[in-house]
């Protein structure tokens, strides 16, 4: 380089250090503009063009809207006409005209009918009338509402029982009372329908492991937990829960439970337990899951369960630490803005809980006869049988599926040949709107302690002689 | 402000004032044709008396109070100075996110606990014109409940859900309720669609039907579950639902689980409908801009809290107009309004055909547990196959089945249903001229047998409460969060079965009260 043009140089780097300000301000000048240079250009939202009266008015008249409902034939020519019941759903109904047995109705303690309940229902009418004119909280709480707390609360083994009015908006109503828009809920992927529709009320991130597989929510709960160290503030304030069932209404499996009290405590992760089918069915004084696992309630978050199916009466409750079962009544929507538990349910529940108490054996002689039960269809061919040994609610499916309209209209007509010979069973009802809608169909056998050996000996026969009927018409068409 | 309509024949709805049809009845068409099967009723007058500033700026010092109290008793609480009532978190459960939003908790433990003892009181008997409540006893702001072991007998009811009186249920009724328990026991186990359909509620739904006089109807086990889950079944996610602001929490979670587009038009504010109907059409979906499948709208007979009954006519010309659908809730107006006690679509003398869908309970006027749907054929067996309740969810109970016949039977053939709708209209009536003349903020519309007095202040819910029972009457205070902050209320349901001088007396005691605890804030004008 010249000398000339190094001095040239020198002169302005001098004069720079002379003047730092200048050089600072054009040094951020330079910057800013290589900035804007290379940032995204923000795009200006355009202002939608508001519609004219007229052209609104267009609008309206060519617009076309769908029928509310789709017309008369078309629904009834694609489904089943409902059964007809003529008179109890006890140990023997009359259906469709039929005297049968009754396999279908989850009556598993045989209270339909018990003339002690029937004195206490009718005590309970002469008392209070049938209504209670109002929700909990304007003058719809009785004496026998309190009563019935109490001694589930007791029952259970737990500090508090809150009782809603029916069992399916039980679990509806109790999800969304806490978790809430931004929590994260682990739910089973079978779980039943009214699950699915308390954790899509809740607006939470919902999710589903495979039915039953700890691996599986093992690993997306550790997901969760590398998530979470991202972002430690946010996992500090966001509510992770784990929502199950005791026995499964969609399988008869029942749930792991000590390997669930384990994830809660390890992963921080509250466990709900929906035992609306082990209520009164598991355990040595029929208190569910927990009791058959030697699992003290503390550790369970809340129990949610319903008084329709052993206790043969109407309604649900839930239990828990006074912690967390309290809250519902104050944010529960089915606890606060519906109308409460008529008082005959209450006292048929009441009743039904005292003669459970009375006699304890009631739970492993249920057990012993579902078990038998299960064993006596196990080998009949060409179907399988799906359920924890000892549930008195399990499922039958087609060994080898066909199509699902194929396995379902099989199904129907076993169910329809199990009538004409004195068995009631029923089809396990499931919609589109179910979360898992390519879960297999079923029938779906629910025993009663009231059956003698006898009588599933022959219920078996009848079944296991239906299915072979059907078998071979299909094969026919 | 107030609404006044005069009677007379409509031109329809497009030239209404700000919050009502102006002209008297709807025919629903435009351009004034009058159709011979509807009847002009009174004027629809109802009335929502703006907040006093005096009270708006003394009630928000009333909850700041509260609110000030509230932390010192937190403060003293964490400090142990206090003893602590609540219910504290395992301490096994370190290391978990906190359960409960910090708000909400706060208002429960400092606010809500405080007037406790107006609410859940329990009774020991039916609750009929008068009610037996079990004695309570209140100390340390409402945490510590003991039960004195006494009965409080006679106690005049203004808060049940009881309009027609058939609560007491004495003679025969009771004896079919219990001849229904023998014979079908009250479990059934099992839903509709498996075997838990009873021949009993096939002809709880054709005495529903024909009460109704529409096509079909089908029940349900639980009111609130019926609207829940029936929202779902008619409406999807490519369907806009436009809702009264005030609907109920019911109809918000059925709209909520349909994935539906909703919408809150202002109460009763058939302008603001109509332009939430025409730009939903003008606009379709948002982002997308594709029509709509569906308009459904959604409203009540009358609300429950603001005593107001919904504007059938207006809407039912809109709905005609742009051809949307039209859902109403009728739990509290089925019973109690309409010259036949048919409802709302009886009160304004419209054909209920003309309702899409009419949902009503069992629980309110009957009572018992329930709710049904009625509506044309498609639309009851459309619910019938797809509805989730009648899929999922066991079905109602025989006894009470039987108690919703016996009373649809009781008020359609005998004079006895006639007798106690018009005493239930002339008890409406002559309980809210008292109160308005006493000077009371009464809301709602004057036939309603919802009556809301407005209080606004919280703590002056817990004092008229309790003046009222010492004074041996029943009522219903309602704060937050069941109505808005500042909103604070009493409800009066009444009821057919109350007489003349139990009215009277009533009214005399709520001026009394009211004047002790300065509720009167229209005396004077």
């Amino acid at each position: 380089m010249d000398v000339d043009k190094l001095w040239i140089v020198n002169e302005a780097i001098q004069s720079a250090l002379q003047t730092p300000y200048h050089v600072i301000f054009e040094g951020l000048l330079v910057i800013w503009i290589l900035r804007l240079i290379f940032s995204k250009p923000h795009k200006i939202p355009d202002k939608e063009e508001k519609l004219t009266a007229k052209e609104k008015k267009e609008l309206v008249d060519l617009w076309k809207p769908e029928p509310l409902a789709p017309p008369v034939e078309k629904t009834l020519a694609e489904t089943r006409p409902y059964r007809l019941v003529n008179g109890q759903v006890g140990k023997n109904i009359v259906i469709n005209g039929h005297k049968c047995k009754n396999f279908a109705s989850l009556n598993f303690l045989g209270l339909v009918g018990n003339k002690r309940v029937d004195d206490k229902i009718e005590k309970c009418i002469q008392n209070y009338g049938v209504g209670t004119c109002g929700p909990r909280t304007f003058y719809g709480t009785f004496d026998i509402h309190l009563e019935l707390e109490k001694k589930l609360a007791e029952f259970m083994g737990a500090e508090e029982a809150v009782i809603y009015s029916y069992g399916f908006a039980t679990v509806l109503s109790a999800i969304p009372a806490y978790a809430k828009k931004g929590d994260i809920i682990f739910a089973d992927e079978a779980v039943s329908f009214a699950v699915q529709k308390g954790l899509q009320g809740s607006r939470s991130k919902v999710v589903y492991f495979k039915h039953n597989d700890m691996d599986d929510l093992e690993d997306k709960l550790k997901q969760q937990e590398k998530m979470d160290k991202k972002d430690p503030k946010k996992a500090a304030v966001v509510r992770k829960f784990m929502v199950v069932e005791g026995i499964y209404m969609n399988s008869g499996q029942i749930c792991d439970l000590p390997k669930l009290v384990e994830f809660k405590y390890k992963y921080k992760v509250r466990l709900f337990v929906e035992e609306s089918l082990s209520f009164g069915v598991l355990g040595k004084h029929g208190r569910g899951v927990t009791e058959h696992f030697n699992i003290p309630i503390s550790k369970v978050d809340l129990v949610i369960a319903c008084m329709e199916n052993s206790l043969a009466s109407g309604g649900g409750f839930t239990c828990g630490r006074h912690y967390v079962a309290g809250s519902q009544r104050l944010s529960a929507v089915g606890y606060v803005f519906s109308v409460s538990l008529p008082p005959l349910l209450a006292g048929a529940a009441l009743e039904g809980l005292k003669i459970s108490e009375e006699n304890p054996e009631i739970f492993a002689r249920l057990r012993q006869k579902a078990s038998f039960f299960q064993n006596l269809l196990k080998g009949i061919k060409g179907i399988k049988l799906v359920g924890y040994p000892e549930s008195p609610c399990f499922h039958l499916r087609r060994l080898h599926p066909v199509t699902p309209e194929k396995d379902l209209e099989f199904l129907h007509d076993v169910v329809d040949k199990c009538e004409k010979n004195g068995i009631c069973i029923t089809v396990a009802t499931r919609t589109k709107a179910e979360v898992l809608s390519e879960w297999p169909a079923s029938i779906r056998i629910a025993v009663s302690v009231q059956m003698s050996e006898k009588c599933l000996k022959e219920a078996a026969k009848v079944i296991c002689h239906a299915v072979k009927e059907a078998f071979a018409e299909q094969r026919k068409s | 402000m107030t609404v006044v309509t005069k009677n007379g024949v409509s031109n329809g709805v497009s030239n209404g004032v700000s919050n009502g049809v102006s002209n008297g009845v709807s025919n629903g068409v435009s351009n004034g044709k009058h159709s011979p099967h509807v009847r002009p009723v009174r004027a629809f007058q109802e009335t929502f008396e703006p907040m006093p500033l005096s009270a708006s700026i003394f009630a928000s010092v009333n909850y700041m109070f509260l609110g000030l109290f509230g932390v010192i008793r937190d403060f003293l609480r964490t400090n142990k100075i206090e003893k602590v009532f609540t219910a504290s978190e395992d301490p096994e459960m370190k290391g978990f996110a906190p359960l409960y939003d910090d708000f909400l908790s706060f208002y429960h433990r400092n606010a809500f606990m405080r007037i406790i003892e107006c609410l859940t009181r329990p009774l020991a008997r039916a609750p009929g014109a008068v009610l037996h409540i079990v004695e309570r006893e209140f100390s340390n702001a409402g945490w510590v409940c003991k039960y004195t072991g006494k009965i409080l007998k006679n106690v005049v009811n203004l808060g049940s859900y009881n309009y027609l009186g058939i609560s007491e249920n004495k003679g025969k009724s009771t004896k079919v309720v219990i001849e229904a328990a023998k014979k079908y026991g009250v479990g059934i186990c099992s839903p509709r669609r498996e075997v838990g359909n009873l021949d009993i509620h096939s002809e709880l739904e054709q005495v529903v039907a024909e009460y109704l006089d529409v096509e079909a109807s089908i029940s349900f086990g639980m009111g609130f579950a019926t609207n829940v889950m029936t929202i779902p079944s008619l409406v999807d996610k490519d369907c806009l639902v436009l809702g009264d602001e005030h609907n109920h929490a019911s109809i918000a979670t059925g709209c909520k689980l349909s994935n539906a587009t909703i919408r809150r038009f202002k109460h009763n504010n058939m302008e603001d409908l109509e332009k939430k109907l025409c730009d939903g059409i003008a606009y379709g979906q948002p982002r997308t801009h594709r029509p709509w499948k569906k308009i459904l709208i959604v409203v009540e007979g009358v609300y429950s809290m603001e005593g107001s009954i919904t504007n059938l006519a207006g809407i039912v010309a809109l709905k005609k107009k742009y051809k949307a659908y039209l859902y109403i809730d009728e739990a509290h107006s089925m019973g109690a309004l309409g010259k036949r006690a048919r409802g709302v679509t009886d009160y304004f003398g419209i054909d209920a055909k003309e309702v899409d869908v009419i949902m009503g309970t069992f629980s309110k006027f009957f009572p018992g547990q329930g709710g049904f749907i009625a509506g044309s054929r498609a639309i009851i067996e459309h619910l019938r196959a797809d509805s989730a309740i009648a899929s999922y969810a066991t079905s109602m109970s025989a006894p009470v089945c039987q108690q919703a016949i016996s009373v649809f039977n009781m008020l359609s053939s005998t004079e006895e249903g006639k007798k106690k709708t018009k005493q239930l209209a002339k008890n409406c009536r002559m309980f809210r001229q008292g109160l308005k003349k006493a000077g009371f903020i009464v809301y709602g519309n004057d036939d309603s047998p919802i009556v809301p007095v407005m209080i606004f202040y919280p703590s002056k819910m817990l004092g008229f409460s309790r003046e009222m029972l010492e004074r041996g009457f029943a009522v219903v205070v309602a704060g937050y969060p069941a109505t808005p902050v500042l909103g604070s209320r009493v409800r009066f349901c009444l009821s057919a079965t109350l007489t003349d001088k139990q009215i009277q007396d009533a009214l005399s005691a709520i001026i009394d009260v009211g004047d002790l605890v300065q509720m009167t804030y229209l005396k004077g004008k």
